[in-house]
């Protein structure tokens, strides 16, 4: 048995059906891509095991020849995540474009030497949204997200920045989930196995910076989140409360970058507020 | 008798473009000789409408809900809309329409309110479940929601249906088995509803999406004994068709003449019982 798998068969509640999860996934995605008059995509390739499963799931969705790759090194990203994208591209035959942004990101921070490591992730995050955007207007492609629900509860992405997208296929998917979901679409073995890192400077991995394991955070949330405990309901059935009182803490605490910026109400239909439509308004 | 459900995917707000999808799907119908055809809840309208709820609601006597209602000639036609009163209340409505006329609607009377669900903000409450007759026996339309309030499909039995219609829109969630979780509740439902009443049982489901909630389709008929007479797939459109026979509504009601040994008297005793007992309770039970 895989360690996907294992860890899967400690969290049986996590385990979907892959081949119906992946049939509502790709079809769902199709139709809100296309219904607003688009043809094409395009995602931002990491290396990562998160934006490989958007691309897999894009790829069934629409083919090869309508999804749009990007890799957007910087000249700290391993060389290794260049390399799993790459094998990624070849497997799927999408059409793939790198774009260095070490130019940009460097003459930025030039003017800020000391800028802290949390200035320049960010800075990176939405340096390639933009070149996302910017690619989506040249292709006529709409941006299909990459960030999983673990974490967006967490808030552990950068807002404006790698959370932005038109449709993100993998956000109601826990890391766990993204997992399994990952090995059951043939992403490569070497992405599977690697672990889970921003990339944002070397040797940062996701699990070292938050302080637990993504196993571990997706069965809290699934019993705080998806079965409703409360946090004391939780530390008695046995979770650590320190890890408790942390995971809740950050959900609180990044509740805004989970929604759309405020808008001070004057008016009697305010945007968001009592002016209500969804996207798919017409279509 | 044959009857056809228009499992599709309405455009969300554009009545004007879910009227020609139902003209082509009661074209298709009336060339394959079906004698009923039952869309979806809101198959006018789409589902989510939130603000779109006031521009799309219609009052009986428009234009383009006569026109649909015209074109339930040599078939009867059963469709979902917005419905505006004249007093200006909207509601989520049923139509049944037979010969080019309204002969039954239905307002739904349970609107969800919770989740993902907001009808309750838009829409106002049907206060009426009543059969009507049909040139195939007495039916009763329900509305997604009221399916799931047992007193519903209760007060339609006794009210004589031999047919029930569910117009629904069931959005997926929880994919940890084959069958999602709202398809195996909903298969409970029908099944329970056919058997337990003896009653054909229509199940008209929507299929598409809506800002990512993909509904489910899976639009089938439960024969009175409990059976499945056929089912259409998931998530994609299509003209289900099948002929039915009315003749097992009578063999299943001989062989378990449940609707014979049903006790109004009783229940309506211990509602009123019940009743009287919340009202005297102010902390409710």
């Amino acid at each position: 048995m895989n360690w996907i798998e294992e860890q899967l068969s400690k969290a049986p509640f996590l385990r979907l059906d892959s081949e119906q999860t992946t049939r509502l996934l790709v079809t769902t995605l199709r139709e809100e891509i296309e219904k607003v008059g688009f043809q094409r995509v395009v995602i931002g390739l990491s290396g990562g095991i998160d934006s490989a499963l958007s691309l897999y799931l894009a790829v069934r969705a629409f083919g090869a020849d309508r999804v749009i790759a990007v890799r957007m090194p910087y000249r700290t990203s391993s060389t290794n995540s260049l390399t799993d994208a790459q094998i990624a591209v070849e497997e799927t035959g999408v059409e793939s474009i790198t774009i260095d942004i070490t130019p940009q990101i460097d003459a930025y921070f030039n003017r800020f030497p000391e800028a802290s490591p949390l200035r320049r992730g960010n800075k990176m995050a939405r340096e390639r949204m933009t070149i996302l955007y910017d690619l989506s207007a040249e292709h006529r492609a709409l941006v299909v997200g990459t960030s999983n629900r673990t974490e967006i509860l967490l808030g552990y992405g950068t807002q404006f920045g790698d959370a932005a997208s038109a449709v993100n296929p993998i956000g109601d998917l826990y890391k766990t989930q993204v997992r399994q979901l990952a090995s059951y679409l043939g992403v490569p073995q070497s992405i599977l196995d690697k672990p889970p890192s921003a990339d944002l400077w070397s040797d940062q991995t996701d699990e070292g910076e938050l302080g637990f394991r993504y196993i571990d955070v997706d069965i809290l949330l699934y019993h705080l989140i998806d079965l409703g405990l409360s946090a004391q309901q939780v530390k008695q059935k046995g979770f650590d409360p320190s890890f408790v009182n942390h995971v809740v803490a950050r959900i609180r605490q990044n509740q805004f970058k989970r929604v759309m910026p405020i808008i001070l109400k004057v008016g009697s239909r305010t945007v968001g507020t009592d002016f209500r439509y969804l996207r798919d308004w017409g279509v | 008798m044959k009857v056809g459900i228009a499992q599709i995917r309405p455009f969300l707000g554009r009545v004007d473009q879910n009227l020609d999808k139902h003209a082509q799907f009661i074209e298709q119908a009336k060339a394959e000789q079906v004698d009923m055809i039952v869309f979806p809840e809101l198959s006018l309208t789409g589902y989510n409408l939130l603000d779109l709820t006031f521009d799309v609601a219609r009052v009986k006597t428009d234009e383009q809900i006569q026109s649909l209602v015209e074109m339930a000639a040599g078939i009867d036609i059963v469709f979902g809309y917005v419905e505006k009163s004249s007093d200006h209340l909207l509601y989520n409505t049923a139509v049944y329409a037979s010969d080019q006329k309204i002969v039954h609607t239905h307002r739904k009377t349970h609107l969800p309110t919770y989740g993902m669900f907001d009808e309750g903000r838009y829409f106002g409450r049907g206060q009426r479940v009543r059969s009507f007759p049909t040139k195939w026996g007495r039916m009763g339309m329900l509305i997604c929601e009221e399916v799931w309030h047992p007193a519903t499909t209760y007060l339609l039995a006794q009210d004589g249906v031999e047919i029930f219609l569910f117009l629904v829109n069931s959005p997926v969630r929880d994919i940890r088995t084959e069958q999602f979780a709202n398809q195996r509740e909903w298969r409970l439902l029908t099944q329970t509803n056919a058997t337990v009443y003896g009653a054909y049982t229509l199940f008209a489901s929507r299929v598409g999406s809506e800002d990512g909630a993909t509904f489910l389709g899976n639009s089938h008929i439960i024969a009175p004994d409990g059976e499945m007479a056929c089912e259409a797939d998931i998530f994609e459109e299509q003209l289900l068709v099948t002929e039915i026979d009315l003749d097992q509504i009578r063999r299943a009601r001989f062989q378990m003449p449940l609707i014979r040994d049903e006790n109004l008297e009783l229940t309506i005793r211990e509602l009123k019982r019940i009743q009287k007992r919340r009202i005297e309770e102010v902390d409710g039970l």
